[in-house]
């Protein structure tokens, strides 16, 4: 805890060019860093979608009012009855020494463990004020794992200071990976996909991996916490989301190999991370079998009409999910339109390399944010759509501009063949809504 | 530590937020992380306002705890000073900033910005949201408002001009505070009173420093305004209204409180034109006799609800509640008056378990008891904050004064079955239509629910006629007879949930295993002698 960080947004005193690949012809972009005010959910938001795509685990933060507040603004408030998430608020007890930390943390999980004896995995996640006050919660859930039998125990930081949004997820897939069984050194080869997707897009993957001969294939996080997958030198990893660097830092730790890839929005980036996934499981070949291209011929037969629409107009993005540079390049490359401004909370620039290639050599690309010079920059660019916060869309919109809500890209399914034709629409509504509009 | 699913008020920082997005040329800064800034949807969502809240975030990272947070913090100050120029600077910190122990109000004050500045404590840690609201509220005023009365004769008694008072609470994410403010100042305008200065909403420094001008104050949302109110009497020796007009009673004792704060005449009859009064007597609205109603909400709402519930709609109060421990005591009196115990709690749980167990008709209560009233089969009017997207309405939508009423009126009746159509219901039930639950209705009580322990011990002696009595009758252990089915069967769907769970219970406490027509008809006089 309080550590220096070697990810996040932290980006210590590293060169701030993209490297330049040897085979690579085009110019990668320069990135420029800005510093100031962020307007930017911190990491416990991913709990809300953790907690949908891993069913038999419970999230509890330790945390404060605040923690709690967030998590059920962003979550919209009370969709669920009894949520498998929840905030153990520290008060003015605990932070004066009056009361124990740890055996508070023992009472309140002996609490729920009670009331829901249906959670197999719990994890603690840390906050700002845990962190800052030092509460170790790695020590807490060992020491909760020999008292609670049936449930494991991990933990995890989601806090302000250290993650931003999607990272949430990073932390908690980590801690996951650690969690894993050790696979054998001479185990066959596996697959491992990694980044939560929405089920119907996994469906489709595997069904797709296993046409073209990958049998062996394993997602995380898994759907049961029974069903981790075993990870080794043998396991090859396809990342889903761009967000996920200390993940991929602790798969390489455990001697798993990445295969580094263009992530799958649209039907190139689709195709290029099916690709990958193929050459880690030698099945190279299979790029043309036939399920495979009617997929791709049917996704880029489905974005010609959105593409009419987007085609020359022109887009924004402020930084929020780290999903704005494969977005960029699908809009760019494949829809025609134009980038106003690219940024993003942290750019993982191993991860990215692929993409950052295929953006235009003089893209506007910023990480880290200064909240009212962006939005002054954004409003005198003037951009057809601007991909931003929940926070700032309505005053955007107030201003004369078209908006999108980041969150939404994060909530929706859009990866795969499938979807491109549904993420390339999700551009195309906003524009839509506007020319219909006559009030 | 305090195990949380959902929370009925916000952090402390929030209430802080609240105040400076509803005043002009006032800018918050708050030493606080990034994911703080979440605040901002709030109001650009749930109230879509077309402006960011007027508040900069230092949004201070791991790498700048152990060292520059302050120095960050104090940078912060300066930009937003410099790029904002408000007439009026507050500073603040969050949960996490608070820990850190930057100093931020000392720093506050040593900075050289060349505008007045007041640094805000909001404990994070034992406050809350309406708490620090009220504090940043009362900091204003007590910062910029006269500390002495103005030398001058008392106003109201200047012959020809019409006696003023100042309207203090409305706030920006206030439930219904933007009409109700309307509605307040049109009922002013009618009883011939001036208003001198409407705050926070929509005021600006400036305004604050003209509060002095007033004959008194109007304390429209006591958790907002009554520090403030409170330390302007002692100041000033301007009296403030005790009384919030929710409701045609309490709308009538509020103009005659007002107008005895400034000796003027109440001509109530002219004003009170509500059609509350003569729709609750209509025929229409003899069902609604007797309703059991569960009230839980911010303390204001909750006692001005009771009252209208018990006096102007003829209901029956079977619970009343608040997350506010700070109005706890008021809430017990009023509980305490209606023959009931007050649920004092911020327990989302402890909530729904007390509405499932008084099992009421109807609950008056937030958007956290509309979904409890979902799950239980309940309908559910909602009347106070925690406020949701659908409590700000295109149309125009106060609680307050006499649109209030009939606003109220119409919110307190609607989720009910209309009053004809159950008499409608009650005399086709044989009809097939009416045998089976329209899914679309979902007036099915889901289980969970309980029938009221209170009857079940005033009337001990109901069970005479039931046979074959045993101990230790389980519900599994119950099966219905026949023709108590086919009976079951036509009582109308909406009652029909409720009946046969009354009847298991009766019978399980009888230790009767076999439901037949007489247990269900000793169960139905069991439960409706009341
Ligand atoms: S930024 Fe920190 S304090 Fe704020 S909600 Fe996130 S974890 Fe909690």
């Amino acid at each position: 805890m309080n550590a220096p960080l070697d990810s996040g947004m932290n980006m210590g005193s590293q060169p701030i060019t993209a490297p330049q690949s040897a085979d690579c012809k085009t110019s990668t972009p320069v990135i420029q860093r800005e510093e100031g005010q962020r307007d930017v959910f911190c990491g416990l938001t991913s709990i809300v979608w953790l907690h949908r795509k891993i069913p038999d685990a419970f999230f509890l933060v330790i945390g404060s009012r605040t923690c709690a507040h967030l998590l059920q603004s962003a979550a919209g408030v009370m969709i669920f009855a009894e949520p498998r998430f929840a905030t153990a608020i520290l008060g003015e007890r605990d932070l004066a020494g009056m009361a124990d930390a740890h055996e508070e943390i023992d009472r309140v999980v002996a609490e729920l463990v009670n009331r829901r004896p249906d959670i197999k995995m719990l994890f603690l996640v840390g906050s700002c004020p845990s962190e800052v006050i030092k509460l170790d919660l790695d020590n807490a859930a060992d020491r909760l794992n020999r008292s609670h039998e049936n449930v494991r125990v991990l933990s995890f930081s989601g806090s302000g200071i250290e993650t931003t949004f999607t990272e949430g997820e990073d932390a908690c897939l980590k801690t996951l990976v650690e969690a894993c069984p050790e696979a054998d050194a001479n185990a066959e080869p596996n697959l491992l996909i990694v980044g939560c997707l929405a089920d119907i897009i996994e469906d489709q993957m595997r069904r797709t991996f296993h046409a073209c001969g990958v049998k062996r294939l394993d997602f995380l996080p898994s759907k049961s916490t029974s069903e981790l997958p075993a990870i080794g030198p043998n396991t090859r990893i396809l990342l889903a989301q761009p967000y996920l660097g200390e993940t991929l830092t602790a798969l390489n730790v455990r001697g798993a190999q990445h295969f580094p890839a263009l992530f799958p929005m649209g039907a190139e980036g689709t195709r290029a991370w099916f690709a990958a996934g193929l050459a880690a499981m030698d099945q190279q070949d299979q790029i043309d079998h036939p399920m495979l291209k009617a997929a791709y011929d049917r996704a880029r037969y489905s974005l010609e009409k959105a593409r009419q629409e987007l085609d020359g107009k022109s887009i924004f993005f402020f930084p929020d999910s780290q999903l704005e540079i494969p977005l960029a390049r699908f809009l760019s490359q494949e829809l025609g339109m134009t980038l106003k401004e690219v940024s993003s909370p942290y750019i993982h620039q191993q991860i990215m390399q692929s993409e950052l290639q295929l953006l235009p050599s003089d893209v506007e690309l910023r990480e880290g944010q200064d909240l009212e010079a962006q939005s002054d920059r954004c409003v005198a660019s003037s951009p057809d759509i601007t991909v931003c916060g929940l926070g700032l869309a309505n005053p955007l919109e107030a201003r004369g501009l078209t908006t999108k809500w980041s969150i939404e890209l994060v909530f929706t399914p859009i990866q795969g063949f499938e979807q491109a034709c549904d993420l390339a629409n999700l551009f195309v509504r906003p524009l839509d809504r506007r020319t219909r509009l006559a009030v | 530590m305090e195990l949380t699913l959902w929370t009925y008020e916000g952090p402390s920082h929030v209430g802080a937020m609240r105040i400076a997005a509803s005043m002009r040329d006032v800018h918050l800064v708050l030493h606080a992380p990034q994911g703080d800034a979440y605040a901002n949807l709030l109001f650009t969502m749930i109230q879509r306002d077309k402006q960011r809240p007027p508040v900069t975030f230092t949004t201070f990272q791991a790498k700048h705890l152990g060292g520059d947070t302050a120095e960050l913090f104090q940078s912060r100050v300066k930009k937003a000073a410099d790029l904002h120029s408000p007439s009026l600077l507050l500073v603040g910190a969050s949960c996490t900033a608070e820990l850190l122990q930057d100093d931020t109000a000392g720093f506050g004050k040593r900075l050289d910005i060349g505008m007045p500045l007041i640094p805000l404590d909001l404990p994070a840690y034992s406050k809350r949201e309406n708490w620090a609201a009220g504090e940043t509220f009362y900091q204003i005023v007590r910062h910029l408002a006269p500390r002495t009365k103005p030398d001058q004769p008392e106003q109201g008694k200047k012959t020809g001009t019409r006696p003023t008072c100042n309207i203090l609470g409305p706030t920006s994410l206030g439930f219904r505070n933007r009409d109700d403010l309307q509605e307040i100042l049109r009922l002013l305008e009618s009883i011939g009173v001036d208003v001198n200065v409407v705050a926070p909403l929509s005021a600006s420094p400036s305004d604050i420093a003209r509060l002095g001008d007033a004959d008194c104050n109007v304390v429209l949302y006591p958790e907002v305004a009554l520090p403030a109110a409170r330390l302007l009497e002692r100041n000033l020796g301007q009296p403030y209204t005790k009384t919030v007009p929710l409701g045609v009673g309490a709308t009538i004792d509020f103009v005659k409180e007002l107008c005895g704060l400034l000796g003027i005449e109440a001509r109530i009859d002219q004003m009170i034109e509500s059609r509350l009064p003569w729709y609750s007597r209509s025929v229409d609205s003899g069902y609604l006799t007797g309703k059991r109603v569960f009230i839980f909400a911010d303390a204001m709402h909750a006692l001005a609800a009771a009252r209208i519930a018990k006096e102007e709609m003829g209901y029956d109060v079977v619970g009343l509640g608040t997350y506010e421990r700070g109005f706890a005591k008021a809430v017990r009196a009023k509980a305490a008056e209606l023959g009931i115990e007050a649920l004092i709690t911020d327990q989302y749980l402890d909530v729904e378990a007390a509405i499932s167990e008084s099992a009421p008709d109807l609950i008056l209560g937030t958007q956290m008891e509309r979904h409890v009233g979902k799950r239980l089969g309940i309908g559910c009017a909602v009347i106070s904050a925690p406020v949701h997207v659908q409590d700000f309405p295109a149309r125009y939508s106060p609680h307050m004064g006499i649109e209030g009423a009939n606003v109220l009126f119409d919110t307190l009746v609607h989720p009910l079955m209309m009053g004809l159509e159950e008499h409608l219901l009650g005399m086709f039930r044989e009809d097939f239509e009416f045998q089976d639950v329209p899914s679309h209705l979902g007036h099915q009580p889901a289980t969970g629910t309980h029938a009221p322990e209170a009857v079940m011990e005033n009337n001990p002696e109901i069970h005479a006629s039931v046979p074959d009595a045993s101990p230790d009758v389980t519900a599994d252990d119950l099966s219905w007879a026949d023709d108590a089915k086919a009976e079951l069967s036509r009582i109308p769907f909406f009652v029909r949930g409720k009946a046969r769970k009354n009847t298991e219970k009766y019978a399980v406490e009888r230790g009767v295993a076999l439901v037949t027509l007489d247990v269900l008809y000793d169960a139905k006089a069991h439960y409706g002698r009341h």
